[in-house]
């Protein structure tokens, strides 16, 4: 490697992907399964993006100019899923198939309170416009900052906050009332 | 931020709980990966193969060959070299271009050869 970060061979270019690879396969499957709602097409998705990633990794290098490549490649799991539901013309099928599984340990009494309470919310997320419903996936699942958000989403890191706050807000009446316009003013 | 979305936000952070991928992912991933680097490989072979059957390809290696055999080969190379565009230009396709090519090339080695 040298001083500007780049690699300059295809070795060093293969090592540096598997790098990201590495890093990165659990948030873009996380991604996956949360926009597609079941493993198997999560995987597949998964191993998409990565296939894209790879073929276009050396351009994304160089042009991030050292930022982070985590945006980048849920980018191409974000628009990779859009084309999974234009091509087969299909949505999720249920909220998410294991919901129930996903959630921490609890109590016996609490568990199912607990799994109650998780599939609700998850049932809640499926039902925000998409927009809104992969900002929360991003932040929540994946841990992504408003500007790693924005990136991903290519919008500014001041509509992306908003984004999120109404997301926020419309899922809150969902799960509260059951009202799709939630409890925004606007 | 109210206590209601507080709460809602706790409660996202645990139903969308980072998810591992399966055990079985992780190699056919690997061999995915390890597929792509030795098509690119075999790619960068194949079109170096293919570009020497390219005549358009020649004229470096040609030229580079001929320096070594003196002045009137130079000559001849770069007499070649010149109507490299205008052979290109008289040629429909890369086989036409071909023929031409060697039809100039024996040209030129008939002028360099002693006439018996």
């Amino acid at each position: 490697m040298q001083d500007d970060g780049q690699p300059h061979s295809k070795a060093e270019l293969d090592a540096r992907f598997s790098e990201l690879y590495r890093e990165h396969l659990r948030d873009v499957y996380s991604y996956s399964y949360y926009r597609v709602g079941n493993h198997h097409d999560a995987e597949d998705l998964t191993e998409q993006t990565f296939l894209q990633a790879y073929r276009h990794f050396e351009r994304a290098l160089r042009e991030s100019r050292g930022r982070p490549l985590r945006p980048w490649l849920i980018r191409i799991a974000h628009n990779l899923a859009a084309n999974f539901y234009r091509d087969r013309s299909r949505r999720p099928e249920s909220a998410i198939e294991d919901a129930g599984m996903i959630s921490a340990p609890h109590t016996t009494e609490s568990l199912v309170e607990g799994r109650e309470e998780l599939k609700t919310v998850l049932a809640g997320v499926q039902r925000l416009p998409d927009d809104r419903r992969e900002a929360l996936i991003m932040r929540f699942a994946l841990g992504m900052d408003n500007r790693e958000i924005a990136r991903a989403l290519g919008r500014t890191d001041g509509a992306t906050k908003v984004l999120l706050h109404r997301a926020i807000r419309q899922l809150e009446g969902i799960v509260l009332n059951g009202s799709e316009n939630g409890t925004e003013m606007s | 931020m109210s206590s209601g979305a507080a709460e809602l936000e706790a409660l996202l952070r645990e139903a969308l709980a980072p998810v591992e991928p399966p055990a079985e992912l992780v190699p056919r991933l690997e061999r995915m990966l390890v597929s792509l680097r030795e098509l690119a490989q075999e790619e960068l072979e194949g079109w170096e193969l293919s570009a020497m059957r390219d005549p358009r390809n020649w004229v470096r290696p040609a030229a580079a060959a001929a320096l070594g055999l003196g002045a009137g080969t130079a000559l001849a190379v770069l007499r070649f070299r010149t109507r490299h565009r205008e052979r290109a230009a008289l040629s429909a396709n890369l086989l036409e271009l071909a023929q031409r090519t060697v039809k100039d090339l024996a040209e030129e080695a008939r002028r360099l050869l002693p006439s018996s």
